[in-house]
């Protein structure tokens, strides 16, 4: 069996269980008047955060991009359950910056050297990039790349998962 | 001689090479569901990278889409319903 293989199903399951697990807790918290947009929409972002964190932690610090993007979840929350202290969220974005440049590489700079006008579009796509990948900002090229392959692919497993329980739910 | 010296400026680190780089820009594209299908080898980097953009983009979008109709969904079905369901989804 091809290892990759192996690893993308075992993924699947790890995140499966957490998301699953993550979203009973939210059914369980559902107040009595549950089918106000507000509570829609307050539920909606829960479940949202729940998928991010559960496929980060099935990644665990492995990736760079999902240490960053747990880097992003507690301090939100931390802001949420601490709403007074506005201090408190920008120590939190520049120590996380700070711990991922420390685990990756320096080099931001990093102009391939292509020729034609090939080069400028492929640097404007680099940043472009950089701001949709978790962590990006701090990543150079070639880790970037690296990041975004394994990005992708978790992102797709989530989608499948997430798809197959509406279609369960929708029954 | 010279071009390896100009690449090859950067302090510390690895000696990041073009050949490097374009692995990693072709196993990008056989991710992506549209580029897959075409002549793989006449794509530019520049190309690869925006289709990458408008892919994570897109498929960002989905999850929203997808927490959102699984909030609403979950306003309306019963937990003894949920509990079968996911008993099934574990095997």
């Amino acid at each position: 069996m091809n290892p990759q293989h192996l690893n993308a199903s075992s993924l699947k399951s790890r995140f499966t269980r957490r998301f699953l697990r993550a979203l009973t807790k939210i059914n369980a918290q559902k107040p009595i008047s549950s089918s106000s947009p507000r509570e829609i929409f307050q539920r909606y972002g829960r479940i949202k955060a729940a998928a991010d964190k559960s496929m980060a932690n099935s990644v665990r610090s492995r990736r760079t991009w999902s240490r960053a993007m747990l880097w992003k979840l507690r301090s939100r929350s931390y802001r949420q359950a601490s709403s007074g202290r506005r201090s408190a969220v920008k120590t939190s974005t520049t120590t996380s910056h700070q711990a991922i440049r420390k685990k990756t590489n320096h080099e931001k700079e990093n102009k391939p050297t292509k020729t034609g006008e090939d080069q400028v579009g492929f640097v404007v796509q680099a940043d472009e990039l950089r701001e949709l990948v978790p962590g990006g900002e701090a990543m150079d090229l070639c880790n970037l790349l690296d990041e975004t392959a394994h990005y992708i692919k978790c992102l797709t497993t989530q989608v499948q998962v997430m798809k197959k329980i509406v279609d369960f739910y929708s029954l | 001689m010279s071009s390896r010296r100009s690449r090859s400026r950067q302090s510390g680190g690895s000696r990041i090479t073009d050949d490097q780089i374009n692995d990693l820009v072709i196993k990008l594209q056989q991710l992506l569901p549209e580029i897959r299908n075409r002549h793989s080898d006449k794509v530019s980097a520049a190309k690869v990278l925006q289709e990458t953009c408008n892919y994570i983009r897109s498929l960002h979008r989905e999850v929203d889409d997808l927490s959102e109709r699984l909030s609403e969904l979950l306003a309306t079905t019963d937990n003894a319903q949920a509990a079968i369901i996911r008993s099934l989804l574990m095997q």
